[in-house]
């Protein structure tokens, strides 16, 4: 690691290392690359955590090369000569009652899971964080109403609620999808409206609403990208929860339907044969363990290195 | 001023308190309640061709619409929905053709006898646990106790439910295999709380007892193993807090002993928050047992849910949910009774 | 500096604690060690010693140290801690929380941090006893209502049942000495008692102190930010300057003071009817840590 010529304000002698960690950055630009380096350093540091991004990202490698990676059909198996076998070095995991290899079906799974995941993020987080802030900023009434809204959602039981949405809604992943959402933003809600109070005192915002800006554009320019850092770390260490709430639906099959290979569906489909052929059962949740373990080490990790207060 | 008349000031304060609390109690439950109403009246399935089936004629629709009372404004027909509500009519479900109430009382039991040994397993265990991990922080017992927690946390409970089935009932015979009790002694068995430990016992019916107890021990534990998870780490999150704090310094500057410290002092104040933690675990194995239930065939509310859903029986599956919100928010209120029980400082002043 | 003279040990003239080379020190982040307290030595007999520095100088490690209450992380190492005839660097754990409370007390800052907030002043006291010795509750609670009054609380009864937060905080400190001083100790380690209080209460507290030092001829360390108070109070005074002993004075000398660290704390303190301009403010020179 040695000084890179192009890098603007670098001084003659100072390592790489030297210019991230410095304590006194030349630029923003360095300050903000500093900030990010000692973070990873901090997180880095953390086998168990680097271990779930490991998992993590294996997980999404898998998804993207699934077609690739089954060595299988995922769908169709041969229903005379491959049905219930026990997992052997042609099917590592085995196969299910209709002969399909387990390992393609939770190969292809993965896509299931990460496309939840991802969905449920993508809804819940800005649903969140677009009522913590407008709450946090706007005080009074507003305020006082969109929490008490919150606290009400926060009361419920979620499981229970996203069965009965689903149940409405019938069954099916996008369903599925949209019922975890509903019932997974209030504490996020909850954690923008908390940075936004402290925030909304800062005197940068005070510079702003003397320049005249909106309290629109203060709130989505100025004090939202501020708060995405504690949310994203929130919807982390949610995101096990999600995964075992989607598998739960599946499993009580509310969720993606067959022959969909969705890890909870497959555990429900095992259930039936459990007591004799037990690999059936076994292999999708030992996936779905496998993977919400990997998220739980990723967000602790992230917090820690994020949040120096909460790293106890 | 006299005593007296502090002591009023006193009483208003607290009766004003308990005022605004009631009210976000209310508001909560009448959250509760919009939610389930939304759910069953807005939502795409059409409650009539539930009943009449899709191809019943013009004015059958248009008759059981009438009675049903779906042809009224919806503030109308939500406040009619409330006051059914509150006398406990969540009208009848399709599927077992009793009034939901009927069917709830009768579920309950199981699912609360499940929950509360549950919840027994899960903060006798965890809450030492946790003080364990804080006295030994960073050491290798923290370690284990921190991986025992995480696995809790991202293991499926369900599937964990089937895999120690196979393992500790099939293979090994320690445990009862699904369902509450052997058949043997279902029907010689009087009800009188609904749980049957608690009714064996009286009984005296000891060996009844003990077949009750292998069949709930084993989705006890699952269920308790899983609130040791949030439990175990809080305690050990609060206890870090606590024993920072100086009087700890002050315990041992006395020359107390450590357990005396850690049991007597620092656990003590961490009792305060974690009581609303204990409580909402409890709650929350209320819920979660509709998927331990499915599993190990326990004919509790969760079941009934789950069988209701898969029906689409919706007065069934709105009235338990309500019922499970209802305990939600009741274990809430309690947990708050609760903190002001344990810390002298909310108390007075 | 200052090594103790030598005198024959186990004589009942030996001071009543002998400090010789203590040290103390904590991990650093990143790695390495910072020493907070660099080789203090120093000998208390029946008297009252103050030990004044600025916060960072390493005053209340010692006394921690003294007391076996470093934080586990800490490291402390002494050529010599002698309590009486004890030598503290080789007690089992047991013998030296025997020692705490019922030979050696201490006094904390804080009362409102100090005394745990859920239990009864009342019960707080009775423990210091229960923990030292043998005694029915009833025989506990009579002593604790006695040393509840010692420090001047006109109403015991009703001050044993009150929690924490339910009283001023000049009556916690008292409560916290009443506490502190029940198992009859032989040595009072004060630290910053009264810096946390009304400056009205505090002269209030520090003569129950002092009545209870004097009356029972007990040796008090007295740990303080504060030279003037310092210098009222006690009859010598070690001056602490980043982990070190700076300078051994007594009390009614210290304006014979040599070393300019000191010199420059007694400018620090205003004088009727001198100039207070410009302010005066404390050197630091580096040479002083080495």
């Amino acid at each position: 690691m040695t000084a890179n010529a192009t890098r603007n304000g670098a001084v003659p002698g100072e390592t790489l290392r030297d210019w991230l960690i410095s304590d006194r950055p030349r630029s923003r630009r360095q300050a903000s690359v500093g900030r990010a380096y000692r973070a990873w350093r901090g997180f880095s540091s953390n086998r168990l955590a680097m271990l779930g991004l490991v998992i993590v990202v294996g997980l999404v490698l898998v998804a993207i090369f699934a077609n690739l990676l089954s060595p299988y059909s995922p769908y169709i198996g041969d229903l005379r000569t491959t049905r219930l076998l026990p997992p052997s070095p042609a099917h590592w995991f085995g196969t299910d009652d209709q002969g399909r290899d387990i390992l393609s079906r939770i190969i292809q799974g993965s896509r299931i899971t990460l496309f939840v995941v991802v969905l449920v993020a993508i809804l819940a987080a800005p649903i969140g964080l677009a009522v913590g802030t407008v709450a946090g900023y706007s005080g009074g009434l507003i305020d006082a109403a969109l929490m008490r809204i919150t606290d009400i959602f926060l009361a419920f039981p979620r499981l229970i609620l996203a069965l009965a949405f689903v149940a409405a809604l019938g069954p099916g992943i996008e369903n599925a999808v949209l019922a975890i959402a509903i019932t997974s933003w209030p504490p996020y809600a909850r954690i923008a409206r908390a940075e936004t109070l402290t925030i909304r005192q800062t005197d940068y915002i005070a510079a702003v609403q003397l320049i005249g800006a909106s309290p629109w554009r203060i709130v989505l320019r100025h004090i939202m990208p501020l708060c995405v850092a504690s949310v994203i770390v929130r919807v982390t260490l949610d995101m096990a929860g999600i995964i075992l709430t989607a598998a739960g639906l599946g499993f009580l099959g509310l969720g993606a339907q067959p022959p969909m290979p969705e890890w909870g569906a497959m555990i429900a489909n095992g259930r039936l044969y459990v007591l004799d052929q037990w690999w059936v059962a076994a292999a999708p949740g030992a996936a779905i363990f496998v993977v919400s373990l990997a998220f739980n080490l990723l967000g602790d990790g992230l917090r820690d290195a994020l949040d120096p207060r909460a790293a106890k | 001023m006299s005593t007296g008349g502090r002591g009023d000031v006193r009483l208003l304060r607290a009766s004003n308190a308990l005022g605004r609390f009631l009210v976000v109690i209310l508001l909560t439950y009448l959250g509760l309640l919009a939610v389930t109403f939304f759910i069953g009246r807005v939502i795409p399935i059409d409650p009539v061709l539930a009943i009449v089936g899709d191809r019943a004629p013009e004015h059958v629709i248009a008759r059981v619409r009438e009675e049903l009372g779906l042809n009224k404004p919806l503030w109308e027909q939500f406040y009619i929905y409330v006051s059914k509500v509150l006398q406990g009519d969540f009208g009848r479900s399709v599927l077992t053709s009793n009034p939901v109430m009927q069917d709830i009382r009768r579920t309950f039991p199981a699912t609360l006898e499940l929950a509360t040994l549950g919840i027994i397993i899960g903060a006798g265990i965890g809450v030492p646990l946790g003080v364990w991990a804080a006295v030994r922080r960073g050491r290798l017992v923290d370690q284990i106790i921190r991986i025992v927690g995480l696995v809790g946390y991202s293991v499926p409970i369900f599937w964990l439910g089937l895999m120690a089935l196979v393992v500790f009932y099939a293979r090994l015979g320690w445990v009862g295999g699904p369902g509450r009790i052997d058949v043997v002694y279902e029907y010689t068995l009087v009800p009188v709380t609904g749980l049957l430990l608690l009714d064996t016992a009286r009984a005296g019916e000891w060996e009844a007892f003990a077949n009750a107890l292998s069949h709930l021990i084993l989705p006890a534990s699952l269920l308790g193993y899983f609130a040791l998870a949030y439990i175990s780490r809080m305690t050990r999150s609060f206890m870090l807090n606590e024993l920072a704090q100086e009087y700890v310094v002050a315990a041992r500057a006395k020359g107390l002993s450590e357990s005396r410290i850690i049991w007597r002092h620092a656990l003590r104040n961490a009792m305060v928050p974690l009581v609303t933690v204990i409580a909402l675990s409890y709650a929350g194995l209320l819920e979660g047992s509709v998927l331990t239930e499915t599993v190990f065939s326990w004919p509790g509310l969760g079941l009934y849910i789950t069988n209701s859903l898969q029906n689409a029986d919706m007065n069934a599956v709105l009235g338990g949910t309500i019922i499970v919100g209802s305990i939600f928010i009741g274990l809430n209120l309690l947990s708050d009774l609760l903190y002001t029980l344990l810390d002298p400082r909310t108390r007075t002043r | 500096m200052n090594a103790p003279p030598h005198l024959p040990s186990r004589s009942p003239y030996d001071p009543m604690l002998v400090v010789e080379d203590l040290r103390v020190s904590f991990p650093r982040r990143g790695g390495g060690r910072t020493e907070a307290v660099r080789g203090v030595s120093f000998t208390l007999g029946r008297e009252r010693l103050g030990i004044v520095g600025e916060s960072g100088s390493g005053k209340s490690q010692t006394g921690r140290a003294i007391l076996g209450l470093t934080a586990p992380e800490g490291r402390v190492s002494a050529r010599r801690l002698m309590f009486n005839g004890v030598d503290l660097m080789h007690c089992t754990p047991r013998e030296r929380r025997l020692l705490r409370g019922g030979r050696i007390a201490m006094v904390l800052q804080d009362p409102k941090y100090s005394l745990n907030p859920v239990m009864t002043i009342g019960d707080q006291i009775v423990e210091t006893l229960r923990a030292h010795t043998r005694m029915s509750f009833s025989e506990a609670r009579t002593r604790a209502m006695a040393a509840l009054e010692s420090v001047q609380i006109d109403d015991p009864k009703r001050v044993y049942t009150l929690y924490p937060h339910e009283v001023s905080g000049g009556m916690g400190q008292r409560a916290m000495i009443a506490m502190m001083l029940i198992a009859n100790p032989d040595l009072l380690i004060a630290d910053e008692p009264t810096s946390a209080l009304d400056v009205t209460v505090q002269l209030q507290v520090l003569a129950v102190l002092d009545a209870l030092v004097v009356e029972r001829g007990m040796g008090l360390i007295f740990i303080s930010h504060d030279l003037r108070l310092v210098s009222t109070f006690c009859d010598r005074i070690l001056v602490m300057y980043a982990g070190q002993v700076v300078e051994e004075v007594s009390a009614g000398r210290l304006a014979d003071a040599k070393h300019p660290y000191t010199r420059g704390l007694l400018n620090c303190v205003p004088k009727l009817g001198a100039s207070v301009h410009p302010l005066p403010t404390l050197d630091r020179l580096p040479e002083w840590a080495l």
